[in-house]
């Protein structure tokens, strides 16, 4: 708290991107662990809330007429434009938010006030929903031909992988050792993913240190010992994802990468998979695209393909396309390796393994692929997300990338995955937000060190209680998509790549179709559901009564009214909905009236009063998507539209529906 | 003119025809009045049809014996032929130019078309619903029916009946009318009971290099929106014709480009335009509509001649605005209105219990009211510079009313495939419902007594599920568009509701640009799974409907791609 320098500031205008005519006036306050935005007046109390690990960056611009602009952008591509009326006020909010928004130890992270008021077993039973254990043996492991291996046990080989690691049974304790002094940060070669059927396998490692000419016997026995734990193949593809050139480069650092002469039998590919600053600075480019004030589509267009994003996202899927291919098709194990093997090779590990393993497309197996191939193998959450104050130069976007490539392939597999959009737009924001333990460290060892398992809760118990959310409606367990491997469109494919409004303009929902397909679906489901319970109940009295007709009528008749109450639930959908700035295209449109451009931007996140006033902030993380949630999933929640019409819409389509 | 004139060889053994992204098929090749029909050899088990005046463009390569014909069609699909024989292929190749560019409208094939499950005049509605003209006089009395035009000096392309503001005499009417491009004057398109606002549409005023004013014109539309409310008249963007056919042409050749890279295929897609068009139709009719529901205001929209952008952005407006005009019917009765005929004043003309003075104008109002279609949709994107008059005005409507059915899913009770059903009918179509370019022609040609019409046809129940959406629900409330380039999207792949039986080729759900090039049949079980959440298992019964016609021979089948619900009928091959 000794960081607030101004816990409240009346008066302060929060202002709508779309339309420069639409700002609430209102007061913000800030907390130990958000800012809060409270409206003035209205009826609803709209406020906003920004957890303070969400802030990427605080701008302060010149000061005009009516006050000092203060811009916060967030993690979760959330932007904030607010303007307070003193410049001295302005200042303080600033200095106070660049200090909470950059805490410099743990402890100062959400997840250790957090307190959703579960007891400690039912805490202890959230950490071990997620098993890797029994991830393993489920795929297979240990057999005849992969062992695990204590080497790693105090992390005496290598400190950022896990204490547990599979490796071919073949490989001593001395190769592996051997092998792990070759590799950059000594992360050896390990299996990520076992394929039951065939015996082929993808393995991760790190760069070798093989500069221009080193060698290392333990190394190629390693790589050996992978390729001999599938005997039904007599190669090895290994496969660097760096551009070429950046390997080359490596090489005079004394990295690199595998000579193909030096190692018996493997075949080596290069899948260029630009570096984390490029990633970056696209990311970047790409979302001042998505802020421009009123683009035409050229504008738009041009930009999306100036920031290169598109391009990066389909590399790293053809990267997972071209391993998935390997082990499902040609039946060859891979060892997948970039510089340090803890970002780019995340990434394809876990999109090849997503379209091998109709598992990891279940919302358990979803959660268990980010905790093997993410979390336990040390991609470094801290450093990539700006967890905890450090070198900005860390920050790279690389598993909101994984997840894009997960939407991407939801978009062209519509009943392959049992999650749906919001799944992982929330696991997105959970990853920035440190409310949950999980993604806290940049290792297994520091969160062992830290005890986060008991001192904070696990995210996917909370995602998991809350699973119907996040139900796909078309998912079926039987379905052909849901079965063995995804073979995406190669070519031509690139029509295929699109960009993901739903993610990078989340908050704002003027963007987005008015009426979700997703919800709609879910709830004709449940109703379904509901009525073959209900028929099934009535077929038994019916035997039991040996009399006919009567009881099917009914239900089919209810059948057909059901069509009628959706009727009124999706018009009332569509209450979001008013006119935009529709004249951006036509300057000389002549009378504008101040009504216009009324759109109902959802830059505002909302929480009822309920929900504010009471301290369990598990609610917050909710509330992000609370109104993305209100305004599909349960229309009585329109009163939450921020726009200053909302008032009159609502009345007229409360009344309609009625 | 004789057909056979024209074909200088009918039959070719031993064709290959390759389509994209299906098995080669090898046959023996026939060239009838207005087909192409290829049937497989020696298994004779697959028969494909092409509609001739589907064809948009031939291109014939003669390479050592035999040669390739490729056809690009209007639809989009690409055919390639590959003919033993140089002089085969010559002839089949000038054959099939001759046969697609028939001038004349009576040679069509809408006038041989006799599909058995039709009747001739039946679904050719007069554009009736009577009840709109009552409506709209219970509704207001700000309007009335005036003779002004009954000698058609007004304006010679206006029914002699029309609506004019209650409160403006004949001779103001009269003296506007000479201010307008063509005499088209002001007139009534929609009513927006609302608040009692209305949307006009006429050409352009000819104020000439001096500025002329004119102080009728002024003043009828002064008295539209008397009552102190403020006047808006929308300056419509510029979509002339010319840009928008090579906007059009410029995306097509981009979709077909074999493998871009990301940014070669987004900066293509970039400078093709098109999208720019759609969001800048998009925009003007949701800024119409904005007017007239938000602002109280009327609204006067007008392009050139008043027969293209207007009518685009009109009939968008009445369905931004018009739940009405949602339903299958009433998109069909706003097309009719909008498109075809111009409705409002011809209703009027015909609900009058005739004056006396009027007694004698039985005889059809002159001139073009509706889009010339037949100018318009002679040549598709294969074409871009050939004429000057064509222009994809109806596609870019379709693609607007697309957008809306994709940020608005359970609004609009017909889905996609209705869609691309327009359009391919536009450009090519066993009915008659899109022919010549004005009501005048159409009478000339007696097209309702002498041709199907698209309507009945989609009217017959087994064809008509093929285009309502499962997911439609009544929504009261005006649809309000997201008009920001994030919002708007290639017309790309949402399901839409059509089976394909094993051997048709029918990559329904790439959307309009992509839809021969994407296979897609993950999209279609993820329609399929819609269908079966929302309908139950209805669907799967339903798919053997239509199958097992007797032998269609050319000039008795149904012939064109619309008909997808057959498994072998004319015209669903060749794609």
């Amino acid at each position: 708290m000794e960081h607030i320098r101004m816990p409240k500031v009346e008066n302060v205008r929060l202002l709508d991107r779309l339309s420069s005519r639409r700002a609430v006036v209102g007061t913000l306050y800030l907390t130990a662990t958000h800012v809060i935005f409270v409206e003035n007046g209205s009826e609803t109390r709209k406020e906003t809330w920004v957890l303070h690990s969400q802030i990427a960056s605080i701008e302060k611009q010149a000061t005009t007429a009516t006050g000092c602009p203060l811009l916060i952008r967030c993690k979760n591509f959330q932007v904030i434009h607010l303007v307070i009326p003193q410049e001295r006020d302005c200042h303080d909010v600033y200095i106070s938010l660049i200090r909470l928004a950059r805490p410099v130890k743990y402890e100062e992270l959400y997840c250790f006030s957090f307190n959703p008021k579960l007891d400690k077993e039912e805490r202890e039973q959230g950490w071990k929903l997620v098993d890797l254990n029994e991830e393993y043996n489920r795929m297979g492991v240990p057999n005849n031909y992969w062992q695990i291996s204590d080497v790693n046990r105090d992390y005496g080989v290598c400190d950022s992988y896990p204490t547990e690691v599979y490796v071919p049974k073949s490989a001593t304790a001395h190769i592996i050792v051997g092998s792990s002094k070759f590799r950059s940060r000594r992360r050896f070669p390990a299996l990520s993913y076992y394929c039951k059927g065939n015996n082929a396998s993808i393995c991760r490692s790190s760069q070798p240190l093989s500069g221009f000419s080193a060698r290392c016997l333990e190394d190629e026995q390693m790589l050996q010992a992978i390729r001999k734990a599938n005997p039904g193949s007599d190669f090895l593809y290994v496969v660097d994802t760096r551009p070429k050139l950046n390997a080359m480069a490596n090489r005079a650092a004394g990295k690199g990468y595998e000579n193909e002469d030096n190692y018996s039998n493997i075949k080596f590919q290069f899948i260029g998979i630009e570096n984390i600053h490029v990633m970056r600075n696209s990311l970047q480019k790409m979302l001042e695209v998505c802020e421009l004030k009123s683009p035409s589509m050229s504008d738009f267009l041009w930009g999306l393909e100036n920031s290169g994003w598109l391009k990066h996202i389909k590399a790293i899927m053809d990267a997972g396309i071209f391993i998935a291919k390997a082990v499902a098709e040609e039946g060859v194990s891979v060892l997948v390796h970039c510089s340090d093997g803890w970002d780019r090779t995340a990434q394809v590990c876990s999109v090849a393994s997503l379209l091998l393993d109709p598992y990891y497309r279940t919302m358990k197996g979803f959660m268990v692929l980010i905790e093997k191939d993410w979390v336990s193998f040390g991609h470094k959450f801290n450093h990539r997300y700006g967890n905890l104050d450090g070198d900005p130069k860390e920050i790279s976007p690389v598993i909101d990338q994984f997840i894009e490539c997960v939407w991407q392939l939801m978009e062209q597999f519509p009943c392959a995955f049992e999650f749906n959009e919001r799944f992982l737009i929330h696991i997105q924001h959970h990853i920035y937000s440190c409310q949950f333990g999980n993604f806290l460290c940049n290792s297994q060892k520091e969160r062992r060190e830290l005890k986060i398992k008991e001192r904070t809760y696990s995210l996917w118990a909370h995602l998991w209680k809350n699973r119907a959310d996040y139900l796909n409606p078309l998912y079926r367990s039987d379905h052909s998509q849901t079965q063995g491997t995804l073979h995406p469109q190669i070519a031509p494919c690139n029509f295929l790549y699109k960009f993901w409004s739903g993610m990078y303009n989340r908050f704002e929902k003027g963007l987005h179709p008015r009426q979700s397909v997703t919800d709609y679906l879910m709830a004709v489901k449940e109703e379904t559901q509901q009525l073959e319970e209900e028929l099934e109940v009535l077929q038994e009295r019916l035997s039991s009564l040996q009399k006919s007709q009567s009881g099917n009528n009914k239900v089919k008749s209810k059948q057909q009214d059901r069509n009628k109450q959706f009727g009124v639930y999706t018009s009332n959908n569509s209450l979001a909905n008013t006119p935009q700035e529709y004249s951006n295209d036509l300057k000389s449109f002549p009378s504008r009236s101040p009504s216009q451009g009324d759109e109902d931007s959802a830059l505002i996140l909302t929480q009822d009063n309920l929900k504010s006033s009471d301290p369990d902030l598990s609610a917050n993380s909710d509330q992000e998507s609370g109104v993305e949630d209100l305004s599909c999933r349960s229309p009585s929640g329109g009163g939450c539209l921020p726009s200053e019409d909302s008032g009159k819409d609502s009345d007229e389509a409360v009344f309609l529906a009625g | 003119m004789e057909f056979s004139e024209l074909i200088k060889t009918a039959t070719v053994e031993d064709v290959l025809l390759s389509r994209q992204g299906l098995p080669d098929v090898r046959g023996t090749l026939c060239i009838t009045s207005h087909h192409l029909l290829l049937s497989s050899r020696p298994r004779g088990d697959l028969e494909l049809w092409l509609l001739i005046r589907n064809v948009d463009a031939v291109e014939k390569r003669v390479c050592g014996s035999s040669g390739s014909i490729t056809l690009r069609c209007k639809d989009l699909k690409v055919l390639q032929l590959e003919i033993p024989g140089t002089e085969e292929c010559l002839n089949v190749a000038s054959s099939i130019e001759a046969l697609s560019s028939v001038d004349s409208v009576m040679m069509l094939y809408p006038f041989f078309h006799r599909p058995p499950s039709l009747r001739l005049r039946q679904g050719w509605h007069p554009c009736a619903p009577e009840r709109l003209f009552q409506q709209l006089a219970a509704q207001t009395s700000r309007w009335r029916l005036s003779a002004v035009n009954r000698d058609f000096s007004a304006c010679p392309s206006y029914p002699p009946a029309v609506i004019v503001p209650a409160a403006v005499a004949d001779d103001t009417v009269a003296k506007a009318a000479r201010f307008r491009q063509g005499g088209r004057f002001p007139v009534l398109s929609y009513f927006h009971a609302k608040n009692g606002t209305a949307l006009l549409r006429s050409s352009q005023p000819l104020p000439g290099p001096k500025r002329r004013r004119c102080l009728e014109d002024e003043q009828l539309l002064g008295t539209v929106v008397a009552e102190g409310e403020d006047n808006a008249t929308t300056p419509l963007s510029p979509c002339r014709g010319r840009p928008l056919q090579e906007s059009f042409a410029r995306l097509v050749e981009a979709c077909g480009e074999p493998a871009p890279s990301v940014e070669r295929w987004l900066g293509r897609l970039d400078s093709s335009r098109w999208l720019g068009h759609v969001k800048a139709a998009l925009s003007t009719a949701c800024l119409a509509a904005q007017c007239l529901d938000r602002e109280g205001c009327s609204v006067l929209v007008h392009g050139a001649e008043g027969t293209d952008t207007t009518l685009l952005v009109t009939a968008l407006a009445q369905l931004i605005l018009q739940p009405a005009c949602r339903t299958l019917e009433g998109f069909q009765a706003l097309l009719e209105r909008e498109w075809i005929q111009v409705r409002v004043v011809f209703v009027m003309w015909r609900r009058v219990r005739v004056p006396a003075h009027l007694g004698a104008l039985t005889q059809p109002p002159h001139g073009q009211a509706g889009h010339p279609f037949q100018l318009r949709c002679a040549r598709s994107a294969a074409s871009p510079a050939r004429g000057k008059r064509e222009a994809p005005v109806f596609l870019l409507f379709l693609d607007c009313v697309w957008q809306l059915s994709r940020q608005f899913p359970f609004s609009l009770e017909f889905g996609e495939q209705l869609l691309l059903t327009l359009f391919d009918n536009a450009y090519a179509s066993a009915y008659g419902t899109f022919l010549c370019n004005s009501e005048k022609e159409r009478r000339l040609c007696r097209l309702r007594e002498r041709t199907p019409s698209l309507w009945a046809r989609l009217e017959q129940p087994e064809e008509k599920h093929k285009y309502l959406n499962p997911l439609y629900s009544h929504n009261p409330l005006p649809l309000w568009p997201c008009g920001q380039p994030q919002g708007i999207q290639l017309w790309h792949a949402i399901p839409v509701p059509e089976r394909r039986a094993q051997l048709r080729p029918a990559p329904s759900l790439a959307g309009f640009f992509l839809r021969w090039i994407r296979p897609c049949r993950h999209l279609d079980e993820a329609w399929e799974e819609m269908r079966r959440l929302v309908q139950g298992d209805k669907s799967s019964l339903e798919e053997g409907e239509g199958k097992g016609r007797a032998g269609p021979s050319p000039r008795l089948g149904h012939g064109t791609h619309a008909e997808t619900g057959t498994g072998q009928g004319p015209g669903v091959g060749l794609g």
